[in-house]
């Protein structure tokens, strides 16, 4: 008789050089990725960049137009998906209307051929380890969409996978849903120790949950790093648009540092010296005891928080995001400044 | 110069989002209760009329009214007279039984092979599946004598080869069944869903689609078999025996046993009907014990 343990089998996952064409759009161009056994990472990127397509090839629903899928030492490619050993949660409700919450939890042992008495067991287990126990006997339909994707995620971790794959599980929940299952699959993902793939578009829930993040662009893997490597030191511009608000702010570089606002700020990566742009987080942004040089436009109270736009005397708008403490107001004369973070020069 | 900020505050309700439940629109006034009776008898009447009618018909008799013409059409004494109705019955039956088979082992197998994997395809499908309702059948049997002359020679006369051409007269009707059915659900994501869970695709056709498109699945059989049932032009011009030919003899003979045989037909059709409500409802609350729907 076996339960869902923190032992259960978990294995790396390799992507090298896969690429993915519809027609004459090139959806995925030599995407890589490698992903350490027990990890969890999330494929960020805007719609359209293909996340999806990449996460649907690792599971076997597309066939790449070349490269390689390997789960643990095995290339994957040429298998069929129901015989990859994954466990799968869609963004879209996928329980079967037709069996109810018990039964679709145990389809997946049924499929494996597991004996009904330890099918029982591990269904019981997997529902509670969702919060779900008690709802063992109803239907889809009477469940909440919160509901519903546990129990897929109860379906998916109950026959204990080697890989599990989340597509977007939680973009048709509500905010507060959101946060709450986000939670509870980090929670339940870090507990079973199992290697997971979440493809997002929130940059939020990427952060929140991932280990590291692999942010795509146009079918490119821009960046693959720990979140808050891929916050502070974003690699390209679109990993700094993407990831949190950037500010571009023009500059003159020399000898790799940028004169912002009477401060010589490091550059991130060398440079020649010259005009560029310089991406500043509004959170970098600051107001110094000195001669003023700006005027505050608006300020928003955001809770921790607030957000303050200011245009500076050569007619550059800033925002400035600081502590709900530090009030400002409309029309103030203040003095702008940043802190002495590394910034990237694009 | 320019200074932006692409990411502003995240909205309060993401943009992904989309609502669980639809929520109502604007309520309507329910129709009196009167409205509603009236409206009812009406069309109930409209049925029942022509129903009782031919009841009361085929319960005449010289004196008055009996049952002598349906004890006669069952006694062993007349069974001689009868014996083409029964014949035909009995073809139109295999008829029904094979279009069924046609519908539910070639239409819907390729219904499902075109949603799943050849999508593009579903505009070709359906015109070519909605294309016989546009041929009369005259037309259709002008074209198909010289198909059913190689069709004897190779399989005989038998009356069940006339399910070929039934099954293409009943396509244009199953096929709006079960494309309805297929598009109430998400037989993609399904599909899928259970693949991953590992199950190849006789399962996923067996123990997922199928299930769930139950109701469309007997829809289109109830009116394949409808069809089939009433089906007269295509038989009789083909020279075959079916129901209605044998039906359209025996009035010559005994209009009596003909209102007979139509109300038991109507009849036949009335049990399926209820059959299908019974069998492909669908299911409201648990109903199995849980360690039914686990085992």
């Amino acid at each position: 008789m076996s339960t869902l343990t923190a032992s259960a089998p978990s294995t790396g996952l390799t992507v090298r050089t896969v690429s993915k064409s519809f027609g004459r759009t090139t959806v995925l161009h030599d995407f890589d990725l490698e992903i350490r056994p027990g990890e969890m990472i999330s494929l960020l990127g805007p719609s359209g960049c293909g996340k999806t397509t990449a996460l649907r090839i690792i599971a076997g629903l597309e066939s790449p137009d070349g490269g390689q899928v390997f789960l643990g030492d095995r290339d994957v490619v040429s298998v069929p998906t129901n015989r990859r050993d994954l466990g799968m949660v869609f963004q879209s409700y996928s329980l079967f209307p037709h069996l109810d919450v018990a039964a679709n939890t145990a389809f997946g042992l049924g499929m494996r051929r597991v004996d009904a008495a330890e099918r029982r067991t591990r269904t019981a287990e997997a529902l509670r380890l969702v919060g779900l126990e008690a709802h063992a006997e109803r239907y889809p339909h009477e469940l909440s969409g919160g509901q519903q994707q546990r129990v897929a995620l109860a379906r998916a971790l109950v026959t204990e996978p080697r890989l599990l794959l989340l597509d977007e599980p939680l973009s048709a929940l509500d905010a507060k849903v959101r946060v709450q299952l986000r939670d509870q699959i980090r929670q339940i993902q870090l507990r079973l120790g199992i290697t997971t793939v979440f493809v997002t578009h929130d940059q939020e829930e990427a952060l929140a949950v991932s280990d590291r993040i692999a942010v795509m662009n146009e079918g490119r893997v821009e960046q693959f790093d720990t979140p808050e490597r891929l916050y502070r030191t974003p690699a390209t511009s679109a990993v700094a648009a993407f990831i949190g608000t950037s500010l571009r702010v023009p500059v003159t570089v020399r000898d790799n540092t940028a004169l912002l606002f009477g401060l010589a700020v490091a550059l991130q990566a060398p440079r020649a010296d010259g005009e560029a742009t310089v991406l500043v987080r509004p959170e970098n942004v600051i107001v110094v005891q000195a001669e003023p040089n700006a005027t505050v436009l608006s300020s928003s109270f955001l809770g921790a928080t607030r957000r303050t736009l200011l245009r500076t005397d050569e007619g550059l708008e800033l925002i400035m995001q600081h502590g709900a403490e530090q009030t400002l107001d409309a029309e103030q004369r203040v003095s702008v400044s940043v802190r002495p973070e590394p910034v990237l020069a694009v | 110069m320019a200074v932006t900020s692409p990411a502003p505050v995240a909205p309060a309700v993401p943009s992904g989002a989309r609502p669980r439940r639809r929520t109502a629109g604007p309520s309507r006034p329910a129709p009196r209760t009167a409205t509603a009776v009236i409206t009812l008898s009406l069309i109930a009447a409209a049925f029942a009329i022509p129903l009782i009618s031919m009841l009361e018909f085929s319960l005449r008799t010289a004196d008055g009214h009996g049952l002598d013409h349906w004890i006669a059409l069952f006694s062993p004494e007349t069974a001689g007279r009868y014996s083409v109705i029964w014949t035909g019955l009995g073809n139109s039956l295999i008829l029904a039984l094979v279009t069924v088979a046609i519908v539910l082992l070639l239409l819907a197998p390729t219904m499902l092979l075109v949603t799943l994997r050849f999508p593009r395809l579903r505009r070709t499908m359906e015109l070519l599946c909605l294309l016989p309702l546009s041929l009369p059948a005259i037309v259709l049997v002008v074209g198909l004598v010289p198909i059913y002359l190689g069709i004897g020679r190779s399989l005989g006369t038998g009356a069940w080869t006339l399910a070929f051409a039934y099954g293409v007269t009943v396509i244009p009707y199953a096929y709006r069944a079960i494309q309805s059915n297929i598009d109430a659900v998400d037989v993609v994501t399904l599909s899928e869903a259970a693949r991953t869970l590992g199950a190849g695709w006789l399962s996923v056709v067996l123990r997922v689609l199928v299930p769930n498109l139950r109701r469309g699945l007997l829809a289109a059989c109830l009116i394949s078999v409808a069809v089939v049932l009433g089906e007269f032009t295509i038989a009789s011009l083909l020279n075959r025996s079916t129901l209605q030919t044998a039906l359209f003899v025996v009035n010559k003979q005994d209009p009596y046993a003909a209102v007979i045989l139509s109300l038991l037909s109507l009849a036949f059709a009335y049990v399926l009907l209820v059959l299908i409500g019974r069998v492909g409802g669908p299911r409201r609350g648990p109903r199995r014990r849980r360690d039914r729907a686990t085992s």
